[in-house]
């Protein structure tokens, strides 16, 4: 897909604490002290966070709710409910999206999409995602004494918003909307390696189809593939992994620090790639840091059933090419 | 790449858990809890508790303690570390009773902490009960056959 | 002495468990059905009374010695109330802690709120 006119003018970023004590926590335009955001319940608190980020988004863009035309957006909670709930105090028309932690790609491929084609003039795209409410939801209680294996990733507390309209500091010019995959990988300790291969699969598709190499980028980022899954895609791409001098990196790596930090793998969620894309390469691509990058936001399509009835983890993968004006 | 030699891969770039450390803190605080245990044990026989009774009161006591820690945000915290030291002895199974039931209060009290709070610890009563009953029944088939 | 027992005994029954953590892809859920069931099994065969009775409360606080109560409970109810006692057996020995469980638990959830661990 090319975009004719599309263009990420503002984005705003709220985080937790974990987020806030790593490497990229003096950039968040808000983080939490409090982690229940002032509400009564994880569910709660994410949709609070998830409201806060598009209010802010649209006082930084000194804009009012009603210059919205749509609000794109999704998060890991069934029914997408934390999103749902935050768009119930938004008076905009609303689409719910989910794609897993490929949910921040997913809402900026579709908001470019509609803007660049004039079915909006402007359009928000959003993503969050809550530590304690996935945990609630995909893995234990939080006071259950549980060890996780060390190749397991941290969800990311935090949602990023973006308004996308027809002029910015930020073109989005291209984009690919992955298709589903898997290559057998049934642990969803393990979601990195059930990722890799649909980035690696999008990534190549991308490059055949506009001709284009990683050469040719600044920076080619995966949302979330965290530590092993980063290794498997450079693998799969016969290229050097994340942190090794290259281009390539990865939303989960950068958002904590491994060595300081208990995450394990890194970081996933919804919140994870939207955040950081919001905090740190809007900020890059805006100063004419970096001139042009890849966001491949990758997810895993699973839900906890899915992974009792000992299912495979179909994962996907959609792209996004972003460039300095 | 096909889907078993992706696999293979996968499993052999997972890190690897660092069992030594794992299992030296998981030896200890195991041992710990059932050394507590003993105290708490030849404490309840001082008081003049049969031993059946004592070994009864020495689980309330571990139960209320772990609840009391989970309940004070600790218990996950220490388990995070001893793994199997914390979820093998008693203390582990108040600790699976009481999460849910902590994080179920939201959902009331009916559908949430009544629904939820045997969502991790069913399996092991299930289970034992089970086997149990059928180990009454072969013990019964036994005393008959013994007359 | 009956520390020391408890001690080795309590922590090698929870060393053999995270084995089974780190090497196998079991679950904590798997291993503590597998703990209780062969706490049953080694009960039934007679072994369990006698290993209580040298490691005390190394026998008695891991999940396995749950199976034994189980077991012994069971067994006693079936001697004096026939086939009727596998039914009641189990779970009358077994009521304290079962019971202290569900009370205290349901205690704590009124006092105590869930606390984020991402910090």
């Amino acid at each position: 897909m090319c975009f004719e006119r599309a263009y990420i003018a503002q984005c705003a970023s709220v985080a937790g604490k974990l987020e806030k004590q790593g490497p990229l926590g003096g950039l968040f335009d808000m983080t939490a002290e409090d982690s229940y955001f002032g509400m009564d319940s994880w569910e709660q608190a994410e949709s609070e966070m998830s409201r806060i980020a598009v209010n802010m988004l649209l006082k930084k863009a000194s804009l009012d709710v009603n210059d919205i035309d749509v609000l794109l957006g999704g998060d890991l909670l069934n029914q997408c409910t934390a999103t749902g709930f935050a768009a119930n105090s938004l008076p905009v028309p609303f689409l719910g999206l989910y794609n897993a932690c490929a949910t921040a790609a997913e809402s900026l491929l579709l908001g470019a999409a509609l803007v660049s084609a004039g079915y909006a003039g402007r359009a928000v795209a959003a993503a969050s995602s809550h530590f304690c409410s996935s945990e609630r939801q995909f893995r234990f209680p939080l006071e259950y004494g549980s060890q996780r294996p060390p190749f397991s990733q941290n969800t990311v507390t935090g949602a990023g918003a973006f308004l996308i309209g027809q002029s910015g500091p930020v073109r989005i010019t291209r984009a690919l909307i992955g298709k589903v995959t898997e290559k057998g990988i049934k642990d969803a300790n393990n979601m990195g390696a059930a990722m890799a291969p649909a980035a690696a699969d999008t990534l190549k598709n991308f490059f055949e189809l506009t001709g284009t190499s990683p050469r040719d980028y600044d920076a080619v980022v995966t949302g979330d593939l965290g530590y092993e899954g980063s290794a498997l895609l450079a693998e799969l791409l016969g290229r050097e992994p994340c942190g090794a001098g290259g281009n390539f990196c990865d939303c989960g790596l950068l958002i904590y620090d491994r060595e300081r930090q208990d995450v394990h793998a890194g970081g996933s969620g919804c919140g994870c790639s939207a955040c950081v894309m919001a905090a740190y390469f809007w900020e890059k691509l805006r100063r004419k840091e970096i001139k042009r990058m890849l966001l491949a936001g990758t997810g895993a399509l699973l839900s906890p059933r899915t992974v009792m009835q000992k299912q495979v983890i179909p994962c996907i993968a959609h792209l996004v090419e972003a460039e300095a004006v | 790449m096909d889907k078993n030699a992706y696999s293979k891969l996968a499993a052999e770039r997972e890190k690897r858990s660092p069992s030594l450390k794992d299992c030296t803190f998981a030896f200890l605080s195991g041992g710990a809890v059932c050394a507590l245990g003993q105290l708490l044990k030849e404490l309840f026989s001082a008081l003049g508790a049969e031993t059946g009774t004592a070994f009864s009161l020495v689980s309330v006591t571990l139960v209320f303690a772990a609840g009391l820690c989970t309940g004070l945000g600790f218990y996950d915290k220490a388990a995070r570390v001893c793994g199997a030291g914390l979820f093998v002895p008693i203390t582990g199974f108040s600790n699976a009773v009481t999460s849910p039931a902590i994080e179920a209060r939201c959902e009331g009290a009916v559908t949430g902490v009544g629904s939820e709070i045997f969502k991790i610890a069913g399996p092991v009563i299930v289970y034992g009960n089970i086997a149990s009953v059928l180990y009454g029944v072969i013990y019964y088939i036994y005393l008959c056959a013994a007359g | 002495m009956n520390y020391l027992y408890a001690f080795l005994t309590g922590g090698a029954i929870c060393l053999l468990a995270q084995i089974l953590v780190d090497k196998t892809k079991l679950t904590p859920a798997n291993i503590l059905v597998m703990y209780v069931c062969g706490g049953v099994a080694l009960s039934a065969c007679g072994l369990y009374a006698p290993f209580a009775e040298f490691a005390g409360a190394g026998a008695t606080v891991p999940l396995t010695g749950f199976g034994h109560t189980l077991a012994s409970g069971v067994k006693e109810a079936v001697e004096k109330q026939g086939l009727f006692g596998c039914l009641t057996g189990g779970l009358t020995a077994s009521a304290a802690g079962i019971s202290a469980a569900v009370i205290f638990a349901a205690l704590w959830a009124l006092l105590f709120r869930s606390r984020d661990k991402n910090i």
